[in-house]
């Protein structure tokens, strides 16, 4: 966008170029291009646009086929499985699997049910697939190359998924964090405001100024819910607590989150928490002495000291029993079929809890996960009482997951009018 | 009162890491050349710089490795569309394209690492005034340094024989060469120089402002720098005087935040480019002015003896 604060027509005609020669091999001179004086340079622009083109190729492009031989333990033990063709499993990623965060969590799954599975299924994934349109094209691409069970793990590829959907009957689609399902494609996502409510059992008992500080990333009612149930974690253990939230409007932008870290440290906060993708919080916190946590994955070695714990997804169980049973020809999908899965089943804790969280904040956590997997407590539970003052859930009052996933409002504790409310 | 000192303090130090780039596409443009590919170029200089300071543990040597992989990108750029006289616009595109893609090839093993204990920095005697300490003398010695370059390219630029001949090349090659300066050797230098800043920049965001690599890692920041030097007249004092807007209003819009602002967030965060393209909007009113520093051979190629 600070490229038309230069609009030179020669900028603006070299980003379509470069564009072009990234999707497909330039095949020609663009008809606007074709002056006489001009072909000689066009002929070598759109040859170093191709060498760009296959150099960005070369260089993220990487499709990982695994090998089936070297990563299957089971091989020998069962010939009947390998004799017919492996099921091919395809994940598409919005980020860098390297982003250390969400993307990286869900490519941990996908080498976990490799491992599970060996030679019975054969996984590919596309990284850094943008949400809207061209998410279609890789989409596509992934069911013409034979892929049976399709993965798409952002809420922006709703809607691509849904037309290939209908035009792949054969193939299984397989969405995170959406809502709209068809005959073969079904939803499914993770309960991460259980591991931001952990979360915040753990700050609570550690601020000493009452203060904590969340770095927002995207006003939608996902991540209103984490920051509700951060403050209802921390005010469990700290009724004083207050919690502070700056947005980023990104999800992944490691030198913006750093900024929005550091002035919720200038303004007084001591435990910081983020619902962005990258370490830049949990690093900001290490370089000023505070405390923060890692979110998706566990990023306690990003900062050692500041690192509290991390409320990490764990996606494995979710993909072993999406393709057990597709093995088992029992997988179904249509409208409704949509699964929340939590610390119950085991797609969300807390780890690496640092060693300076005392014993008995230690014994809380370890006290609400076992909770939450019996079903003896709820977080969401009356009295809720909202920013307003007006109560949200009554006494003993239990929120179902339409009341949780149309959240818009703040609890009482957060500082500060959630964007999307009102 | 501490508040808008720490946040003054953050200001100089969003600011440094644009300004660098920004001046050292400065650099380039004085002498005719677009570099597109600053983005690219920064993001190189971040793996390399974020590699060797973890490998050495050492961050002047980290930040050095960033100068010389923005250097050695540059010169690649400068080889291309000086000797080669390919289109600048469209070998600055593909350089920033391939810097992206190969950073993120080259720093796969790297975005797990973490570099030691970051050192705080503070000027002795100064940092302990109240006020003035917190908000201006507690920052990397970058950050002073840049202030310096910023003073002494003016002072390079208007005042040697050697920035005279740099902007008669990115005035008129073509007089420059008549009086028998070595113009594509000029223009080359100036271009691996200005590389060299950009790589500072990339390695100064990997190594001391967000101490971690992570693919993409500049976000923008390059193309940020690149506007800001048509934004400034190519002028180094208002380079930095941009760099430090933009870098103001972007922590100023966290600030306000923080302090429980009741304005949308979606609209804070379009502030930083809001207040920046209205302040190009009311430099550019003043047509004449705009032409009268704009290097007159911008962005053409140079064929000596055509």
């Amino acid at each position: 966008m600070s490229l038309s604060c230069l609009t030179s027509s020669n900028a603006v005609r070299g980003t379509a170029w470069c564009a072009a020669g990234v999707s497909h091999a330039p095949d020609g001179p663009v008809p606007g291009e074709a002056r006489p004086r001009a072909a000689r340079r066009t002929v070598r622009r759109a040859w170093l646009a191709a060498a760009a083109a296959m150099v960005m190729l070369a260089a993220c492009g990487k499709k990982e086929d695994t090998p089936a031989a070297s990563s299957a333990p089971g091989a020998a033990a069962s010939p009947a499985a390998s004799a017919s063709a492996p099921l091919q499993v395809a994940f598409a990623y919005v980020g860098p699997v390297g982003d250390g965060g969400w993307s990286f969590a869900h490519d941990n799954a996908r080498k976990a049910v490799e491992k599970e599975f060996g030679d019975r299924i054969k996984t590919t994934f596309v990284e850094k697939v943008p949400e809207g349109g061209d998410a279609e094209h890789v989409f596509r691409d992934l069911v013409q190359q034979g892929n049976t069970l399709v993965f798409g793990t952002t809420f922006g590829y709703m809607e691509p998924m849904l037309k290939v959907a209908a035009d792949s009957p054969h193939v299984k689609f397989e969405h995170a964090t959406g809502y709209k399902q068809s005959a073969n494609m079904r939803t499914y996502d993770s309960r991460t405001y259980e591991g931001a409510y952990l979360a915040g059992v753990v700050a609570g008992a550690m601020t000493k100024s009452n203060r904590l500080g969340v770095v927002g990333s995207i006003p939608i009612p996902e991540v209103i819910r984490n920051i509700n149930s951060f403050a209802l974690g921390a005010r469990s253990t700290n009724p004083k607590a207050t919690v502070t939230v700056v947005w980023v409007n990104e999800w992944f932008n490691p030198p913006q989150e750093t900024n929005a870290a550091q002035t919720l440290i200038n303004a007084g906060a001591d435990v910081l928490m983020q619902n962005t993708d990258s370490s830049a919080v949990l690093q900001t916190a290490e370089k000023n002495g505070k405390y923060a946590f890692g979110w998706d994955s566990d990023m306690s070695s990003y900062g050692p000291k500041a690192h509290l714990a991390s409320a990490v997804v764990n996606w494995a169980p979710y993909y072993s029993a999406s393709i057990k049973a597709v093995l088992d020809g029992t997988w179904s999908a249509g409208p409704g079929k949509h699964s929340w899965w939590g610390v119950k089943e085991g797609a969300i804790d807390l780890v690496a809890l640092n060693d300076v969280v005392p014993a008995e904040v230690k014994a809380r956590v370890e006290k609400v996960k076992a909770g939450l997997k019996d079903g003896s407590f709820v977080i969401w539970k009356g009295p809720v009482v909202g920013q307003d003052g007006q109560v949200m859930l009554a006494k003993d009052q239990v929120a179902d997951d339409n009341f949780l996933q149309g959240l818009k409002s703040y609890v009482q504790g957060v500082e500060g009018q959630a964007p999307s409310g009102k | 009162m501490d508040a808008w000192a720490l946040l003054l303090a953050a200001t100089l130090n969003a600011g440094t890491l644009v300004a660098l780039a920004a001046l050292g596409l400065l650099i380039n443009e004085r002498a005719g050349v677009v570099n597109l590919g600053a983005e690219g170029m920064m993001l190189m200089a971040a793996i390399a710089g974020f590699a060797a300071t973890a490998y050495s543990g050492s961050d002047v040597v980290g930040l050095l490795a960033g100068m010389g992989a923005g250097a050695l990108m540059a010169l690649a750029l400068g080889w291309l569309v000086v000797m080669l006289n390919t289109n600048q616009y469209a070998t600055g595109l593909a350089l920033s394209l391939f810097g992206a893609g190969c950073s993120a090839f080259v720093g796969q093993g790297y975005t797990q690492v973490t570099l030691g204990p970051r050192p705080s920095y503070a000027v002795p005697g100064l940092s302990e005034l109240p006020w003035i300490g917190p908000a201006l003398f507690r920052q990397h010695p970058l950050v002073y340094l840049t202030v310096a370059l910023a003073a002494a390219l003016t002072w390079w630029l208007t005042r040697s024989r050697a920035g005279l001949v740099l902007r008669a090349v990115g005035e008129s090659p073509e007089a420059a060469h008549a009086l028998g300066y070595p113009v594509r050797r000029i223009r080359l230098l100036a271009v691996v120089a200005g590389g060299a800043l950009c790589g500072l920049a990339g390695a100064y965001c990997s190594v001391v402002y967000t101490p971690l690599w992570v693919e993409g890692m500049i976000a923008g920041k390059g193309w940020i720098a690149l506007a800001l030097t048509s934004f400034a007249t190519w002028r180094p004092a208002r380079v930095l005087l941009g760099a430090y807007l933009f870098g103001g209003v972007t922590m100023l819009q966290f600030h306000l935040q923080g302090q429980g602002v009741q304005v949308a967030s979606q609209f804070l965060s379009m502030l930083p480019y809001l207040a920046t393209i209205l302040v190009l909007v009311l430099i550019s009113r003043n047509e004449s002015f705009i032409r009268a520093n704009m290097p007159a051979s911008l962005g053409k190629p140079f064929h000596p003896g055509s």
